[in-house]
C-alpha cells in the first residue's frame, strides 16, 4: 500500500514537509540500473571450484559415492603425500611439465613467425594462411600415426606433436588480430615516417598482442591436452604414463591425483597467462577490469 | 616527391588523382609560400581531402599524375587525434623520433598538456587528445603542415579553443599551413589565404586580409562570409545581414 501511494503521489500519503509542500513533490532520484557488471572481487573466480569441492566432499563423506567410482577429496590429497614422499610425483611431474613447456615454447614461435609472414605480406598470406586452415581441419589424434612413423616413439615425437597443437590456435588470433589492425594506425605510421622495424615494433606487435595472448591461453590448454595423448599412448614417464599405469593396477586413488595434478595444472597457467594479459594490456578500459 | 625550393612551401602542378570510390582531382595547381596559411574549403567530395591525402602520399589507392613539391619536414593532423592506445600521451608526441624527451615534454607543455605525459589517451578527453596530436605534429618542427578537418570531431566550445591554439603555435613556430576544412568561419579566422575546390578543380582563391580589430576587420568578416557563401551556393538567413551580425571570436583583438 505505501509504495503503491508512493508511486502514484495520492495525497493520502503522509507529507514529508509538514507546512506548505510545495506543487511538485521533490522524490529522491531512484539509483539508476547499472548494466557493467561492477568491480570483480579478488578471488572471485575461485567461487565454482571451491563450490565443486564442497559437493563432491559431502557425497564422499556421507557414502553416496562409491570410492571405487571415484575416491574421495582427502584420498587424493593423502595419496598425493604419499607418492611424492616416494618421489614418483615430482619425477612424473618434471618430465611432464618439461614436455609440455617445450612444446608450448616452439609452438608459440612457430605460430607466431608463420602469423606475422601471413598477416604482413601477401606473399606469405597466400602461401601459409591456405595451409593453415587445412591442418586446422585435421585433429591432432589423426596425426599420430605419421608422427610415429616419421619420428620414432621417443621425445621428439611428443614434444613436435604438442608443438603441432599449440601452433594452430596462437596462428589463428594474432593472424586475427594482424588483420584487424587500424589502417588509420597505419597512415600516421607512413606520415610520422616509421621505419619498417618501428612500425613492427610500435603498431604491429602491440596492437596485435591482444589477439596473440588469447590465442595464447587457448595454446596452453591445446598444451596440455596433446600432453596427455602423447604421455597414455607410449610413455614410460609423465603423468599420464602414472595414471595409465594406475589403470591397470585398479589405483582409482593414483588416478585421481593425476586427474587433480592436470586440474592445477591446467588452473594455474591460465591464471599466469590472465596476469600477462592484465600486466600488457594495462592500456585497455575494457568491461571486465 | 623531391624537396622544394625555399621560395614556396608546396608546388603542385597538373594534379590529377582518380579513384573507384573517392574524390577525384582534375589538374590542380597550387602554390603555397612558406609560412602561409591556406585554408582549402569546398563541399564534401569536392576532392579537398583527397588533395590534402595526395600531398601527405598516403593515397596509395589512388591513381594519378602530376607534380607535388613539399618540404622534407611535414606534419599531418587527423580529424581524429589518431593516437596509438597502447602508448603513454609522451610516447606518442616521441612516435618515430629517437630521444628528445624533453622537446616532447615542451611541446605538451605548448599545448597546454604540461604534466600529463604519463597519461593513457583513453583518460583524455577529444580536445585534449587532439591537443596530443598537435604536439606531435609540431615537435617535428614541420615546415607544412597538412590538416583535415582536425576540430570536425570537436564540440563547439572546443574548436573555439583549439583555433586560438592553433592560430598561436603558428604563428610561433611559422610553418607553411594547408587547412581542410568546412567550415567557413574556421577559414576565414585562421587563414591568410582561402582556397576553393568545386569537382576536383581549384574554383576560386581569396586573399583574407583581416584587419587585426575594430568594425574594418567585422566588416571584412561579414563580406569574406558573404561572398564565400555565394560561391559555395549556400543559402543566407531570408534577411541576409543577421547572419553577419553574430558575434565571430575575434582573434586579432585577444592577442593583438
Amino acid at each position: 500500500m505505501n509504495a503503491y501511494a508512493e508511486r502514484l503521489y495520492l495525497p493520502t500519503a503522509a507529507p514529508r514537509t509538514p507546512a506548505a509542500a510545495p506543487a511538485v513533490e521533490a522524490r529522491p532520484a531512484r539509483p539508476r540500473q547499472r548494466l557493467s557488471p561492477g568491480t570483480p572481487a579478488r578471488y572471485g573466480s575461485l567461487l565454482g571450484p571451491a563450490l565443486l569441492l564442497f559437493y563432491w566432499s559431502l557425497l564422499s563423506a556421507t557414502g553416496w559415492l562409491d570410492p571405487r567410482i571415484l575416491p574421495a577429496p582427502w584420498t587424493a590429497v593423502t595419496t598425493g603425500i604419499e607418492l611424492i614422499r616416494e618421489g614418483r610425483l615430482q619425477e612424473h611431474l618434471g618430465i611432464s611439465a618439461w614436455r609440455a613447456m617445450t612444446g608450448l615454447g616452439f609452438g608459440v614461435v612457430v605460430g607466431t613467425a608463420l602469423a606475422l609472414l601471413s598477416g604482413l605480406s601477401l606473399l606469405g598470406g597466400y602461401v601459409i594462411d591456405g595451409l593453415v586452415q587445412i591442418k586446422r581441419g585435421v585433429p591432432i589424434l589423426a596425426l599420430i600415426p605419421f608422427m610415429i612413423l616419421w619420428l620414432g616413439i621417443g621425445e621428439t615425437m611428443k614434444i613436435t606433436l604438442i608443438a603441432v597443437a599449440v601452433f594452430v590456435p596462437i596462428y589463428i588470433n594474432t593472424h586475427n588480430a594482424l588483420r584487424a589492425i587500424d589502417l588509420r594506425h597505419v597512415e600516421l605510421a607512413e606520415t610520422v615516417g616509421l621505419s619498417r622495424w618501428q612500425f613492427l615494433r610500435h603498431v604491429v606487435v602491440p596492437g596485435s598482442l591482444p589477439g596473440f595472448l588469447t590465442g595464447l591461453r587457448f595454446a596452453v590448454t591445446s598444451s596440455w591436452l596433446a600432453l596427455v595423448v602423447v604421455e597414455q599412448l607410449n610413455a614410460t614417464s609423465g603423468i599420464g604414463y602414472m595414471v595409465t599405469l594406475a589403470r591397470n593396477y585398479a589405483q582409482t586413488d593414483v588416478m585421481l591425483v593425476g586427474l587433480v595434478v592436470y586440474a592445477l595444472l591446467g588452473f594455474g597457467s591460465d591464471a599466469l597467462v590472465r596476469l600477462l594479459e592484465r600486466r600488457l594490456l594495462r592500456w585497455r578500459r575494457t568491461l571486465g577490469r | 616527391m623531391s624537396v622544394g625550393e625555399e621560395s614556396l612551401a608546396v608546388q603542385v602542378r597538373g594534379l590529377v588523382r582518380a579513384f573507384t570510390s573517392k574524390g577525384v582531382l582534375n589538374g590542380i595547381d597550387l602554390d603555397v609560400a612558406p609560412g602561409e596559411f591556406v585554408a582549402l574549403l569546398g563541399r564534401s567530395g569536392s576532392g579537398k581531402s583527397t588533395l590534402l591525402r595526395a600531398l601527405a602520399q598516403i593515397d596509395h589507392e589512388a591513381e594519378g599524375t602530376g607534380e607535388i613539391r613539399l618540404p622534407e619536414r611535414l606534419s599531418v593532423i587527423f580529424q581524429d587525434a589518431r593516437l596509438l592506445p597502447w602508448m603513454r600521451v609522451l610516447d606518442n608526441v616521441l612516435l618515430g623520433i629517437s630521444g628528445g624527451r624533453d622537446r616532447g615534454r615542451a611541446a605538451l607543455a605548448e599545448v597546454g598538456l604540461g604534466g600529463r605525459e604519463r597519461a593513457w589517451p583513453h583518460e583524455l578527453s577529444g580536445g585534449e587528445q587532439q591537443r596530443v596530436a598537435l604536439a606531435r605534429a609540431l615537435v617535428r618542427e614541420p615546415k607544412l603542415l597538412l590538416a583535415d578537418e582536425p576540430f570536425g570531431a570537436l564540440d563547439a566550445l572546443t574548436r573555439v579553443q583549439m583555433h586560438t591554439l592553433l592560430r598561436r603555435l603558428v604563428d610561433v613556430h611559422q610553418p607553411a599551413v594547408l587547412l581542410v576544412t568546412h567550415d567557413i568561419d574556421e577559414a576565414i579566422l585562421l587563414a591568410d589565404r582561402i582556397v576553393l575546390l568545386e569537382d576536383g578543380k581549384l574554383a576560386a582563391d581569396i586573399t583574407v586580409a583581416l584587419p587585426r580589430t575594430g568594425i574594418a576587420r567585422r566588416a571584412r568578416i561579414a563580406e569574406l562570409r558573404a561572398l564565400l557563401h555565394r560561391l559555395l551556393g549556400v543559402e543566407e538567413f531570408p534577411d541576409g545581414g543577421s547572419d553577419a551580425a553574430i558575434p565571430l571570436p575575434s582573434l586579432g583583438e585577444r592577442h593583438g
